[in-house]
């Protein structure tokens, strides 16, 4: 009951951002945009029940939030550092490129978690998951593969992320 | 000022939209195409709608905080779907191209989330 009502809030929290401003000119709140946010988010709060949170407890620790924060900054410089990587690839003439998919291993074991951490490896340098095992292998398509070692590709790929990942989903 | 930082994000965004674009019509196969529209267009979109946001901020808090929000949904859903893709791909048989050196999913039989591994 309680991962619904979080999935409630969530999805209700995203429609009032969408259709911000909540208030119309005469300051009355828009009831009609609000109910009907209301409806969306109850219906995909009751049938979404695969998707929900995992658990509530610790939803509102503010830690995770400040590592979530951290997090993203993080990110970003990497998914900048990608860019400029993939556009170096691309644009030179000779396409320096050895690519090939690579297995590695993840600590993580909760499904957000290792989601999260497939879809940062995506975003980041030369890396795309093409699979996530629920024992917490990923292969990931390497743009530039320097070592098949499981070992030896986690340091470069899944480390850098896995720190910061099992704090926010602790 | 803000309209300055505006269009040198559009620009950068467009930029990079346009080095994914060539990546997808240059690299030899599906999953290198991947590499290039999900990391160039995912940051090109996302300075776009920055830029968006910025330029829009003094005028409509609507039309900026959308712009903010579509950024959330893409830094979501884009790398999901190129996963859900490339593993499209891969289970329908599309070969690496063969200048590839590993594939270590194909190695191990395409081990599927679902299925428990048992060691």
């Amino acid at each position: 009951m309680m991962r619904r009502l979080a999935l409630f809030l969530l999805c209700f929290a995203v429609w009032i951002v969408l259709v911000w401003p909540p208030r119309d000119e005469t300051g009355a709140l828009r009831l009609a945009d609000l109910s009907a946010g209301a409806l969306a988010a109850l219906l995909a709060a009751a049938v979404m029940r695969e998707f929900t949170f995992e658990k509530t407890r610790g939803l509102l620790d503010p830690r995770r939030y400040l590592w979530l924060a951290a997090y993203g900054v993080v990110l970003l410089f990497y998914i900048v550092k990608a860019n400029f990587d993939v556009a170096y690839r691309v644009l030179h003439p000779a396409m320096p490129i050895r690519p090939g998919i690579v297995k590695v291993r993840t600590s993580l074991r909760s499904a957000s978690a290792i989601t999260a951490l497939a879809n940062s490896i995506t975003l980041t340098p030369g890396t795309l998951t093409v699979e996530a095992t629920a024992d917490g292998w990923l292969y990931v398509h390497w743009i530039h593969v320097t070592t098949t070692d499981p070992e030896e590709a986690a340091r470069h790929i899944v480390s850098r992320f896995e720190w910061f990942i099992s704090r926010i989903f602790a | 000022m803000s309209d300055t930082i505006g269009a040198v994000m559009l620009a950068v965004g467009i930029l990079f939209n346009l080095a994914g674009c060539l990546g997808m019509v240059r690299l030899p196969d599906v999953y290198n195409r991947l590499q290039a529209a999900t990391k160039c267009v995912t940051l090109g979109t996302c300075l776009v709608l920055g830029a968006v946001a910025v330029l829009t901020a003094g005028q409509s808090a609507a039309i900026a905080l959308r712009g903010a929000l579509c950024i959330v949904f893409i830094v979501i859903t884009s790398p999901t779907a190129a996963h859900a893709l490339a593993r499209g791909a891969h289970a329908s048989g599309v070969k690496l191209w063969e200048g590839s050196v590993a594939d270590a999913y194909a190695a191990d039989g395409e081990p599927g989330a679902a299925r428990e591994e048992t060691e």
